[in-house]
């Protein structure tokens, strides 16, 4: 029998870039195909190529032996191709069963369709009520309604966009077993991913792109997760180190800190109680929008709190706003660089002026000193290898990596008691994560409080020495983080959906 | 096919080329509706541009250009630095008007004291009346979150409203036979804003816009302030991360504004304008909303687009009497000038790519 999927030689070129050089692979039936690779390595252009929205400049595909050249999406479904995005595109105010329906050549009748949703939800592990309003529907819930659309089109190929991203571990867990499950009835999946250790428990081959080559296949179970990072990064990674150091003298503490939504789209927080000590690491987990923005905005004094509910060093810090918190030595990186942590239009060293006013003193009587924030800027670039043409580079022309490493050595350089960072590697390509872990653990080795709020939780258990868990606005009790299992976690994490459903 | 590229960063060089490149648009536009009118053309765009300073009667003009300009240049000012931070006091009329019937009230109190104290208490009193009418849509948006692009629009109604009042009845001449209007500052020295040189069209408006300018340039190339105004324009979360308090930035930018355009009044009508009457506004309030756009906010730019559009205010009127131009067509022409520039804008931050798109 051969192969399923074949590729050979696929190029494709944007201005100025070339997404994909001559990428050869092949997909096996029945096979779970990783493809890895840092951002920008081109695995996106590369699914998209498969699924027909991209076409190649140059390469063949084959599909079951058979030339395959999908002009659109609906070509390449046709062929039995399924593709579940990251981003999901699901009408909030439709049930599941009208969202599915919408993606559908031929949809028949609602009552129908609905007893097939059921069937299939059930024979593959996935509960899913099809007339649940999608807008009710937590990620995950969310994410089974876009698998099982395709699902519904019983494709021999299943492409799956970094689909683990907004999934607590138990919702991992039942996606794997769906997935186990497909690809013992002999459908394929192509897995796109970055967590390694994901890659090495469900995959059986992975392909690696660095720079739109492909750079090498191999078996994940035989692997380890460092020599893979390696392949896709294509140099020796630094591993952080770190050693418990906390001082026993509580640097930051929150009180039953109580929050308002800020907006109709936010979170409140409830009864927020925790304290970091002195050179220790403080990883707060949960799954996206259950308070993060808000805990941060909290702590960074944008979104100042009541008297009484926010301490540092003594110093009740509630109601002052960030400026004020800078010149105690409270600092904060944002999870949104654009916009958020930087000003897209403005240079780097205007985005040092930014947060580094106060404590550099880049300003006398209200006067901005130029030339000591072009000096600080240069000192951010050069100590954390900011890749730019200069400090007058505008913000959003740096690449992700790039400006997040800006932006928290912006922070760092200036000394902090206390840092809070919220998804301080979001995006970042892994020997720049690497870089910004290490940062982070050398700041706390001086003795400053740190604050991670992640939702990648292999960073977390990498860098914290306690770990706590967001969901619905809520803070469970922190716990030592060494010798946590990923089961305590995902129930720390976990009760966040029943919550959310709750009050949603 | 056209296609526009973003640029990685906003292009310098554009950015000082579209102004001049949409001015020459303008004058290619305007020239073919000119055309289209009967009239020459290239007579037209000469009596606009070229005769009021280098023509037969420039010695006249060539005054009448700092007048008009003076205000003009003085409330855009103000205005740019709102705009800079998403502030959009588009009331300056209003604030005009409201600013220069305080000055007026303060130096008509006084009449017929001769004394230096006079008009710098009627420049403070301006200032005031312009800074607390914008108040009004400031701390409403404060407080309430109106709308102060609606609320400081609707107040210039209000304010034409309180001049014709003004004019008709408070203010009114005793001596003046029952006409509308107030007593003229030409016959009160002490009030009266007079050319510092006489015949260039200089007086004390123009000087203070002239300040006006260097201040906010070394406000925005230096100051603290200047850069959180830029930031909040910019980037409202950053600027909020950065420490700018939105809520007194607000109060500023509008006050700043209603003051400037307060003394514009003042001056105004102290000098040039002479009285207090009911058409004593002319849209310098609305005009200057052009003028701060067509020098993209910057004060350098705005002292230039304040001289380019007193030009086109005098040569049209020019071209009015010498050609028979309706004054329709002068304001269309001057509409122009704000529609191709805000059009060429893109190309500070787009690149045009002629050739086949890429299919995405």
């Amino acid at each position: 029998m051969s192969a399923l999927l074949e590729l050979t030689g696929l190029t494709k070129a944007y201005p100025g870039v070339v997404a994909n050089d001559d990428v050869s692979m092949t997909i096996q039936h029945g096979e779970v195909h990783a493809l890895l690779g840092e951002n920008g390595a081109g695995k996106s252009t590369l699914v998209k190529m498969i699924y027909g929205l991209v076409k190649p400049d140059a390469g063949t595909m084959r599909l079951l032996g058979e030339g395959f050249t999908p002009a659109e999406p609906r070509a390449a479904r046709a062929a039995g191709v399924a593709m579940v995005f990251q981003h999901f595109s699901l009408f909030e105010a439709l049930d599941v069963a009208e969202n599915i329906a919408l993606g559908m050549e031929n949809p028949p009748k609602m009552r129908d369709l609905a007893a097939r949703i059921r069937e299939v939800s059930q024979a593959y592990g996935l509960p899913l009520d099809p007339s649940r309003l999608v807008g009710d529907l937590s990620a995950g819930e969310r994410q089974r309604v876009e698998i099982i659309r395709c699902l519904l089109q019983n494709p021999k190929l299943l492409i799956m966009d970094e689909p683990t991203s907004v999934l607590t571990p138990q919702e991992v867990a039942i996606l794997f077993k769906t997935l186990e499950k497909l690809r013992s009835e002999g459908t394929s999946i192509l897995y796109i991913s970055h967590k390694l250790e994901e890659i090495r428990r469900l995959c059986d081959a992975a392909t690696i792109l660095r720079l739109g080559k492909n750079v090498g296949t191999c078996n994940p179970r035989e692997e380890t997760a460092r020599a893979m990072a390696e392949m896709m990064v294509g140099e020796v990674l630094h591993v952080p180190e770190r050693k418990p150091h906390a001082t026993a003298e509580v640097a930051l503490e929150l009180r039953g800190l109580s929050l308002a939504a800020p907006s109709a789209f936010g979170t409140a927080l409830k009864d927020v109680t925790f304290s970091v000590e002195k050179g220790e690491v403080l990883g707060i987990g949960g799954v996206a929008g259950n308070g993060q923005d808000e805990l941060t905005g909290a702590l960074s004094g944008e979104l100042p709190a009541q008297a009484g509910q926010i301490f540092f060093e003594g110093h009740d810090i509630g109601p002052l706003g960030p400026n004020a918190r800078r010149a105690l030595g409270v600092l904060a990186a944002p999870e949104e660089r654009l916009g958020h942590a930087a000003a897209p239009d403005m240079s780097l060293t205007e985005n040092a002026v930014l947060t580094g006013t106060v404590r550099k003193g880049l300003s006398r009587k209200g006067f901005l000193n130029w030339r000591a924030a072009k000096d600080f800027t240069n000192e951010v670039i050069t100590r954390f290898d900011v890749r730019t043409p200069g400090a007058h580079t505008a913000a959003r022309a740096l690449s992700g990596g790039n400006l997040q490493k800006f932006v928290i050595g912006r922070e760092i350089m200036q000394d902090p008691a206390a840092l809070v960072v919220n998804q301080p590697t979001w995006g970042v390509d892994a020997s720049a994560a690497a870089a910004i872990r290490q940062a982070l653990l050398d700041l706390a080795a001086n003795g400053a409080a740190i604050i991670v709020i992640s939702q990648d939780l292999d960073e977390l258990m990498e860098i914290s020495d306690r770990f706590a868990a967001l969901n619905a606005g809520r803070l469970t009790a922190p716990v030592p983080a060494a010798g946590l299992t990923v089961d305590q976690i995902g129930l720390m994490m976990g009760g966040a959906h029943d919550l959310e459903a709750a009050h949603g | 096919m056209i296609a526009l590229e973003k640029r990685p960063e906003p292009s310098r060089a554009w950015s000082f080329a579209t102004p001049m490149l949409a001015v020459l648009l303008t004058m290619i536009a305007g020239g073919l509706m000119f055309a289209a009118l009967g009239k020459n053309p290239v007579e037209a765009i000469r009596t606009i541009f070229w005769d009021p300073l280098f023509g037969e009667f420039a010695f006249y003009y060539r005054g009448q250009l700092l007048i008009k300009a003076g205000p003009l240049i003085l409330i855009a000012i103000g205005l740019s630095i709102g705009f800079r931070a998403g502030i959009w006091n588009i009331g300056a009329e209003g604030q005009y008007i409201v600013g220069a019937i305080c000055g007026a009230a303060v130096g008509l109190a006084f009449y017929p004291l001769e004394s230096f104290i006079v008009f710098p208490l009627m420049v403070v009193f301006g200032a005031l009346g312009g800074f607390l009418w914008a108040m009004i849509p400031g701390i409403l948006r404060v407080k309430f979150n109106t709308n102060e692009i609606l609320v400081s629009l609707l107040l210039v109604y209000v304010a034409e409203f309180l001049l014709a009042s003004m004019a008709l009845g408070t203010l009114r001449n005793p001596d003046g036979a029952g006409f509308p209007g107030s007593r003229n500052f030409r016959s009160y020295p002490a009030g009266f804003n007079e050319e510092i040189i006489a015949g260039t069209g200089m007086h004390w408006g123009v000087v203070a816009a002239f300040i006006a300018v260097i201040f906010t340039y070394v406000l925005f190339a230096r100051h603290q302030m200047g850069f959180q105004i830029k930031l909040a324009g910019q980037a409202p979360r950053a600027a909020r991360f950065g420490g700018v308090n939105p809520a007194r930035l607000v109060l500023f930018c509008l006050g700043l504004s209603g003051a400037l355009a307060g003394l514009a009044g003042l001056f105004e009508v102290s000098g040039p304008a002479g009285q207090i009457s009911i058409d004593f506004n002319v849209g310098y309030g609305f005009t200057a909303i052009i003028v701060a756009f067509l020098g993209r906010l910057h004060p350098v730019g705005i002292l230039l687009a304040g001289l380019l559009l007193a030009l086109t205010y005098i040569g049209g009127e020019a071209a009015q009497s010498a050609l028979g131009l309706p004054a329709a067509a002068i304001q269309a022409f001057q509409g122009m000038l704000l529609f191709f520039l805000l059009a060429v804008d893109v190309l500070t931050n787009y690149r045009v790519r002629l050739g086949k798109r890429e299919a995405v």
